[in-house]
């Protein structure tokens, strides 16, 4: 029996903050080499929404299933097979670019090369910044930074939140190249944005009210 | 199976470089805890008595609240700056046991605040007239208890890491928990000081601290879910 | 069997069930709680007689022991309450846990006070560091912890389980605090013995503290099915079914 191909599905997602239902009975599913992008007017949730789908805040009501199973039930196998992108982007200032993604892979349980630190890098055009404190670096590249290291995670599924902050124009390109990349690749993305995005072959679009 | 458990290895591994990295990196902080230390054991005698026989007899005690205080004082940089900057939000979504994890950054948290302690105070001790005997007492207590004191922090500390006013209510939740340490510890310095024997309370003081690396971590792990959450 | 037992739980913890049931014990509680706390001081203040060693002083025994069984009651009862929380996610446990910290504070506080004011005819001083005593005052400290975090955090999901994990923390810490307490106590043991405890139980001394035990327990439930209507009220205000039992 071949493994089912993996796919993420949310199944009435709901989300309390606080006191207000922030919303209700969310249904989607995203195939390999998909990428669904979340809308919604600020504070509609889109954030609390990536969050559950990561497993770290609690869903009011229904599940997430990652291959048919709920994530919170095989959390080692989904971890591994998720690469996520916060508000903070989680890195440390006083460690160099290249330090934080080296940590990052360990903490991964990722063997990286310096090799393969280095060529993702370059792709991202931070070279030239490697061996700086992060503190030096300027939103832009601390957000390229971040894409860098989710393409070096080797995840299936990527969830981005807000992945285009900060950059220009040449960066947004350069990171819609990593996840077209990544689809090709029979990867999935879930991602939020104020812009629009174009991403070929296409983004399907979920609505939060 | 193999593979996991190097990778769990690798990340414990990773994540205490890391965090000696970086206090390295911020070396002037380091002492900011052994200041404190040295600064609250001097207050006894400007506030008591500087009598040698008064000094001698509060010694163990006064050491061992100033550790206790200086423990508290570095705990809340625990979880604090990763808690900022999204760090911490990636370690729990590491496919390693968030519970190694958290255990690498107790171990890391202690060597740089912890074992500081353990080289100042003798120097302390000298300060207050306590002879041979009960100094090595001392350092041993400080050995077992505080790696206890970091354990048993980082459970408070998890819960407390997203508030505002986190220090405060820091304080009230740990201080009753090391309250046993304290007895214990200052006890046995005070009673090898006449000469008694303190394997008792040696024994006691493991006792807690091999409860406290079995249970903290757990619970310091689930506390971080739940601030995180 | 397990099933009707299983939905007899799942009934008892809808908010709903309970607003309605608790309305209907509380007069009944506090009905009990009254005829207990007359039958008991009556008996503890004057059927029983005076005691051979402290006189008539040693009344206030018969408030002080009672709630010091409380307050270690309240906190084993709010240790199942956050269990039942962290594991089944039953939002009734965590109302109950939360309408039981305050009480349970207050009757360590009463304990302490109560063995404060016994002190001073027994040995001349507002306070002595004696192991009851100084493990009452930690008791407390991990109440008003309890509380203080459970205030802090915003969101009650969050601060439920923070709370609950916090108490289940606090009961494996009690007995390691209290043995150490008291061995700290037997270091440090004055001339005069301790004998905060109940002195050498005669019949006539039990039965009013047996009565007022009883009354000080009915008094918990009593004001902790109060305190968690109130508490359920404000938590559910936008649901129908308050509007129901509230208006209806």
């Amino acid at each position: 029996m071949t493994l089912p191909s993996p796919q993420l599905e949310a199944r009435d997602i709901a989300c309390l903050r606080g006191e207000t239902l922030l919303f209700e009975s969310v249904s989607f599913s995203v195939f390999p080499g998909e990428a669904l992008q979340i809308k919604g007017a600020n504070g509609s949730g889109k954030t609390s929404l990536l969050r559950i789908l990561a497993g770290l805040g609690p869903s009011l009501d229904g599940e997430v299933l990652w291959r048919g199973t709920n994530i919170h039930l095989q959390r080692g196998q989904y971890l591994s097979a998720l690469a996520y992108l916060g508000h903070n982007l989680g890195f440390k200032p006083d460690l160099t670019a290249t330090e934080n993604l080296r940590f990052g892979a360990a903490l991964f349980g990722l063997d990286s090369s310096e090799e393969s630190i280095d060529q993702t890098l370059l792709d991202m055009g931070l070279s030239e910044q490697k061996e700086l404190p992060l503190r030096v670096l300027s939103a832009g590249q601390k957000q390229r930074l971040a894409m860098a290291r989710i393409s070096l995670s080797r995840a299936h599924l990527w969830i981005l939140d807000e992945p285009f902050t900060a950059l220009d124009g040449r960066g947004i390109a350069s990171v819609v190249r990593l996840i077209e990349q990544h689809l090709q690749q029979e990867g999935l993305v879930v991602l939020t944005s104020h812009q629009t995005v174009d991403i070929k072959p296409s983004v399907r679009t979920w609505l939060l009210q | 199976m193999v593979a996991s458990v190097k990778a769990g290895y690798a990340a414990f591994i990773g994540l205490m470089k890391r965090d000696l990295l970086l206090a390295f990196r911020h070396r002037s902080e380091l002492l900011n805890p052994i200041f404190f230390f040295m600064m609250i054991v001097s207050l006894f005698p400007l506030g008591v008595s500087p009598d040698d026989g008064m000094l001698s007899a509060m010694a163990p005690g006064v050491i061992w609240i100033a550790a206790l205080l200086s423990a508290l004082f570095s705990l809340e940089t625990m979880f604090r700056s990763d808690y900022d900057d999204g760090a911490l939000e990636q370690m729990l979504l590491s496919p390693q046991p968030l519970v190694l994890l958290v255990l690498a950054k107790i171990a890391a948290h202690w060597l740089v605040t912890g074992v500081p302690m353990l080289l100042m105070a003798p120097i302390l001790a000298l300060l207050f007239a306590l002879n041979p005997e009960a100094i090595i007492t001392l350092e041993l207590t400080l050995l077992i208890g505080t790696p206890l004191l970091s354990l048993i922090g980082s459970v408070g500390v998890a819960l407390t890491v997203g508030l505002r006013k986190g220090g405060v209510l820091l304080t009230l939740l740990v201080l009753p928990l090391f309250i046993p340490v304290l007895i214990f510890a200052s006890n046995a310095v005070t009673e090898s000081a006449v000469g008694m024997p303190v394997d008792g309370q040696i024994y006691f003081l493991l006792a807690l601290l091999i409860l406290a690396l079995t249970l903290a971590p757990i619970a310091t792990a689930f506390g971080l879910r739940i601030s995180l959450s | 069997m397990w099933n009707s037992i299983s939905l007899y739980f799942h009934k008892m913890a809808s908010p709903k069930h309970f607003y309605r049931l608790s309305g209907r014990m509380i007069p009944w509680l506090g009905f009990f709680t009254a005829i207990l706390f007359f039958a008991g001081l009556y008996e503890a203040l004057f059927l029983a007689p005076p005691d051979y060693q402290q006189g008539q002083s040693y009344r206030i025994m018969f408030v002080h022991v009672p709630s010091a069984w409380m307050s270690m009651f309240v906190y084993v009862f709010m240790t199942f309450l956050s269990g039942i929380y962290l594991i089944w996610n039953i939002k009734l446990a965590d109302v109950m846990a939360r309408s039981s910290a305050a009480l349970g504070a207050s009757f360590t506080f009463l304990a302490l006070v109560t063995g404060s004011l016994w002190g001073k005819p027994m040995w001349g001083a507002w306070w002595v560091w004696d192991a009851r005593l100084t493990s009452e005052l930690i008791l407390l400290f991990l109440y008003l912890g309890y509380i203080a975090l459970v205030s802090a955090i915003d969101d009650t999901r969050t601060a439920g389980r923070a709370g609950s994990l916090l108490v289940i923390v606090g009961v494996v810490n009690i007995p390691i605090i209290h043995y150490s307490v008291e061995w700290w106590n037997t270091l440090h043991q004055g001339p005069t013995v301790t004998k905060m405890d109940k002195p050498s139980i005669h019949m006539s001394m039990l039965i009013p503290l047996l009565l007022m035990a009883s009354a000080f327990q009915m008094y918990f439930f009593t004001v902790v099915l109060m305190r968690a209507r109130t508490e359920l009220l404000h938590r559910e205000r936008r649901s129908d079914w308050i509007k129901e039992v509230t208006l209806g």
